[in-house]
């Protein structure tokens, strides 16, 4: 069975959806506390969305110094797989699993809207269900969506195809339309839509289980 | 020796700044003209204990760069006193 560790910290708030969705995929969730130095068992983590520490600072900015992001980091750079949705991706961000950061929304406003996303690369552990050019529907809820990086930075991304999801209509003003990035060993992904909201019909939109359902299959050969 | 310390964290030239854009907007509005660059930012204020005011200033930076910026997108300026 594979198992997929969904961490909670004071102020997440997605974490029961990932479970839920999770599951709903076949696979097993397990809730990762904030305060536990460890990732011990789970062939998977999923960092999800949320408000961790309340975005005191900035958002990810107090969540990244929690002990389970320590063993969160070593997870990821021996392989393992990590994803983070929305609050979970400006985590890894601070973290320095991912380049850049996400500041305010363009047009200063909280966003919360379906959004379409076009898959840029299917070369990750979060999108090799999906083809390039696949354009899927999935929510966005965020202010600090809008990803932002140095122009080196962003050269690179592109260079190595690391861009894994683009907008098709840019809602918050991100650099190069991005909506989701991965790593050099493409083992983590971080993007701002919820794929979790956007895993069963009755949500509106099931686009998002293609993603999870990634993530399951990297996790299985982990496992 | 005690040290009050001001940390002023600023986004970078260049970064967006949609909530110094909309102050600026909005002050024409309000009769002021003439004003022009308004760029919002964070302060934070602590003390700190220190043999002398270098050190007191190298942990300052070393926390700056750490933890209160992200240096992708701000920078800080520091302003120590004796206290």
């Amino acid at each position: 069975m594979t198992t997929v560790g969904v961490v909670q910290f004071p102020g997440t708030n997605c974490e029961l959806d990932a479970l839920e969705a999770i599951g709903h995929l076949g696979g097993t969730g397990q809730l990762l506390w904030h305060g536990d130095d460890t990732v011990a068992g789970v062939d998977a983590v999923i960092v999800p969305g949320g408000f961790a520490h309340g975005d005191y600072l900035r958002p990810g900015a107090i969540a990244r110094f929690s002990p389970v992001m320590q063993a969160v980091v070593a997870f990821a750079r021996s392989g393992g797989p990590v994803v983070g949705i929305c609050n979970g991706f400006q985590v890894l961000t601070e973290a320095g699993l991912l380049p850049g950061a996400l500041q305010k929304n363009r047009d200063l406003k909280f966003l919360c809207a379906m959004a379409e996303v076009q898959v840029a690369s299917d070369n990750s552990v979060f999108t090799s269900r999906t083809n390039v050019g696949d354009v899927l529907r999935i929510p966005v809820n965020h202010f600090e969506g809008n990803y932002t990086c140095s122009a080196e930075t962003l050269a690179e991304l592109e260079a190595e195809e690391r861009v894994v999801l683009r907008y098709v209509d840019n809602p918050n003003g991100s650099v190069g339309d991005i909506a989701g990035i991965c790593n050099g060993t493409r083992n983590v992904v971080g993007l701002m839509p919820h794929p979790e909201r956007a895993s069963h019909r009755l949500l509106g939109s099931e686009d998002g289980l293609p993603l999870l359902g990634s993530l399951l299959d990297a996790a299985g050969v982990t496992a | 020796m005690k040290y009050s310390v001001l940390v002023e964290v600023r986004l970078r030239p260049g970064i967006a700044d949609p909530q110094g854009s909309t102050i600026e907007r909005s002050l024409s509005t309000l009769g002021f003209d003439g004003i022009g660059g308004v760029r919002v930012g964070k302060s934070v204020r602590f003390g700190i204990e220190a043999s002398d005011e270098a050190t007191a200033r190298a942990q300052v930076d070393e926390l700056c760069a750490r933890f209160l910026t992200n240096p992708v997108i701000e920078d800080a300026l520091v302003s120590i006193e004796a206290a």
